[in-house]
């Protein structure tokens, strides 16, 4: 049971770092109609930014600023300079262009940092764990990002319910046109979103750091898993994006925990073993695939 | 709009980079002898294809761009840990470039995907990292070196290190592919106790909390785990954020451990046991020497991935000296490789009937040496060891 409950709570934090990237993704593609591949690397960028100014100054506090600070410029200038001459175009182009973008970013990193992972250590309070439960241990850095992400998923639904700037953003979604008539300057709400969207992904690459290892083409590897997350929601949906990106974590740490477990009561152990890691991979895109067939538009489509 | 001339001048600073990266080396004679490497250079694996090419380099660049007196040029390409285009560059290089002889892959999938295109061309592939056991069995071929070791030796090694250090239950780990099945049936191999889990990591997987709370439900006396490059780098991390360290031991083939996990993994590794071939404080003239060159040439200590390529570089060094400095005749380069005829950096190093390393492996222990951690070699496991897949293999 104690079991259980560790590995729910490993796949909600899971989750939480997926949604924070997958809300990104899915705000600049509902607002603005725009698949942006290089998502990712704007993770990258705050990770390493984060890491670079710990490294320089062993202030957590300088650290998460630098890594915020650096993916919203870097995005907000992406925007301004590349994406900003795709919204009239195909999809492909679009695909194409933050395609480009990713290698460029990759390289970049390369020569700025090489290609060796970077370090970043935890701060004394955050290393140890604390019982979430008598017998249940669980990281304090790991609660922490839990928190922050509820924390973001609260404060971006204010934003964007309760705010003026949340009313031009669900107003731009719908009515583009519209809202341009209206005299609101359409071009200084898409880089605001976008450098929101870039901020988020930015929050996560600095939450990431301690975690995982911070090295150039980690952006690559979450991208996909935020895909999933952003299909299974439903484009543009930031609710969508929460659920879908817990739905995600859930499932996927459940089945790399209890797949081969389970399978190992119909057949011998190193098949089940095998079978089970296999499963274990497939199962969030088999998840995707049923959601698709029973609500083609993903569970909490924006514009329904 | 000024569309066009953004996207030249992104054209032009794109080649730019690429080719300052590259930094292809220049000889004063005509048409050298060009050696493909494939390798990984980009991803949570980049630095391990890295430190290969630049130990290649390093060799070539030792002896005035000769080997074994052959002047030669690497024609050095990123394969991103992706199959397919390993597959593509491979097949670009034999037919456009007419490259006959390749080196650098470093995961066993890419392998698997470039060597075959490159024997069926009548190619040479001189293997410096990975070493898949099909290749090593069944589907050994004439044309086909190993100079690091085949996959199992690293794991039956740590296996057997596990039996040295008394632990009887032990829970086992490594992505699923195909050197992590390698892994865990190398380490089952010759490990004597029982093994509590088994279990499958993905190639691309970041966060190992799932792993982490089945090791801590299960108690083994050890964790034995496979996982090369950033992907231990976050493993090691998140065990020792779980809390894990203190209570449980570790006992790991050389891969989760290079230097450059070491430094980026920093105290957290602290006592923990490695199987290894080979080790920076090798006390032998060869080590001796590609130590402290490739630390003057680039600043850092050479990881295991650096030591294979040099000893790559240096065998094929001997072969060529041995053909009459080409591979068009493969039987001869072949009859002058399994002389290996070269210092080894490892000391002890033949081929055995299937043309992969029997060498001896090592215990090595991460301790603070003047205040800093390093690798430090304390006994040997194995002697002249073998692989169980040699017994397979017709040639």
């Amino acid at each position: 049971m104690a079991l259980l409950l560790e590995q729910l709570l490993n796949g909600v934090q899971f989750g939480v770092m997926l949604f924070l990237l997958a809300a990104g993704l899915t705000l600049v593609f509902g607002i603005m109609g725009i698949i942006n591949l290089a998502h990712g690397s704007l993770y990258m960028i705050g990770a390493f930014a984060a890491a670079w100014v710990a490294a320089q100054t062993g202030s957590v506090l300088l650290a998460l600023l630098g890594g915020l600070a650096a993916a919203a410029v870097v995005g907000m200038a992406v925007e301004y300079v590349v994406l900003r001459r795709l919204y009239a175009r195909d999809h492909l182009d679009q695909v194409l262009a933050t395609f480009g973008l990713i290698l460029f970013f990759n390289q970049g990193m390369t020569i700025l940092f090489g290609r060796q992972p970077l370090f970043v250590d935890l701060p004394e309070f955050l290393s140890g764990a604390v019982e979430v439960l008598p017998g249940v241990p669980y990281p304090v850095y790991r609660l922490l990002i839990i928190a922050v992400g509820l924390l973001v998923a609260f404060g971006l639904w204010l934003l964007i319910q309760k705010t003026r700037i949340g009313m031009l953003v669900r107003a731009g979604a719908t009515h583009r046109e519209m809202v341009r008539a209206l005299g609101v300057d359409i071009r200084l709400l898409y880089t605001l979103v976008f450098g929101l969207g870039a901020l988020l992904a930015g929050l996560a690459g600095v939450m990431a750091g301690p975690v995982y290892s911070v090295n150039v083409g980690m952006g690559e590897q979450i991208l996909i898993l935020t895909f999933v997350v952003v299909v299974i929601g439903g484009l543009g949906s930031i609710r969508g994006a929460m659920y879908g990106a817990l739905l995600v974590g859930i499932v996927d740490t459940l089945l790399r925990a209890y797949a081969p477990g389970l399978l190992r009561v119909v057949m011998d152990a190193s098949q089940a073993d095998m079978l089970g890691a296999g499963l274990a991979s497939m199962g969030v895109y088999l998840l995707m695939a049923l959601v698709l067939l029973l609500r083609p538009r993903g569970l909490f489509p924006a514009h329904a | 709009m000024n569309a066009p001339i953004t996207r030249r001048g992104v054209l032009a600073a794109g080649t730019a980079l690429a080719a300052a990266s590259l930094g292809t080396p220049a000889f004063a004679q005509g048409s050298p002898l060009r050696i493909g490497v494939i390798t990984t250079l980009s991803g949570p694996g980049g630095y391990l294809g890295a430190d290969a090419r630049d130990a290649l380099l390093l060799a070539a660049e030792m002896a005035d761009g000769r080997l074994g007196g052959v002047p030669v040029r690497f024609v050095v390409e990123d394969d991103a840990l992706r199959p397919a285009l390993g597959k593509q560059i491979a097949e670009r290089l034999i037919r456009n470039e007419r490259i006959r002889l390749f080196t650098g892959v470093i995961f066993s999938n890419v392998l698997g995907a470039v060597a075959p295109d490159v024997l069926d061309g009548n190619g040479v592939y001189v293997s410096c990292n990975a070493g898949p056991s099909n290749f090593a069995g069944r589907e050994c071929h004439r044309n086909y070196f190993v100079i690091s070791w085949q996959n199992d030796n690293l794991h039956e090694s740590a296996g057997a290190l596990a039996n040295i250090m008394a632990y009887r239950r032990v829970f086992i780990l490594a992505p699923n592919y195909q050197a992590g099945r390698d892994a865990l049936a190398g380490f089952r191999r010759l490990f004597q106790g029982t093994v509590t889990n088994e279990v499958y990591t993905r190639l691309d997987q970041t966060d190992y909390a799932a792993e982490m709370a089945q090791i801590r439900a299960a108690r083994p006396d050890a964790v034995y785990h496979f996982h090369p490059g950033g992907l231990g780098i976050a493993f090691i991390r998140q065990y020792a954020q779980a809390g894990l360290l203190g209570t449980i031991p570790q006992v790991l083939p050389a891969p989760s451990m290079s230097t450059v996990t070491l430094a980026a993994v920093g105290d957290a590794a602290e006592g923990v046991n490695l199987s290894a071939h080979w080790n920076a404080d090798f006390d032998n003239q060869p080590s001796r020497r590609f130590v402290a060159a490739f630390r003057q040439r680039y600043n850092r200590v050479p990881t295991i991935y650096a030591q294979q390529a040099f000893d790559t570089a240096l065998a094929i060094g001997a072969a060529l000296r041995g053909a009459g400095g080409t591979v068009d005749n493969t039987e001869a380069f072949r009859t002058a490789m399994l002389r290996a005829d070269f210092q080894s950096t490892r000391g002890n190093f033949r081929f055995g009937p299937n043309q992969h390393p029997i060498q001896d492996w090592f215990a090595v222990k991460i301790e603070r040496v003047g205040g800093q951690l390093t690798h430090v070699t304390k006994r040997r496991i194995l002697e002249s060891h073998a692989d169980a897949h040699a017994g397979q293999c017709r040639i």
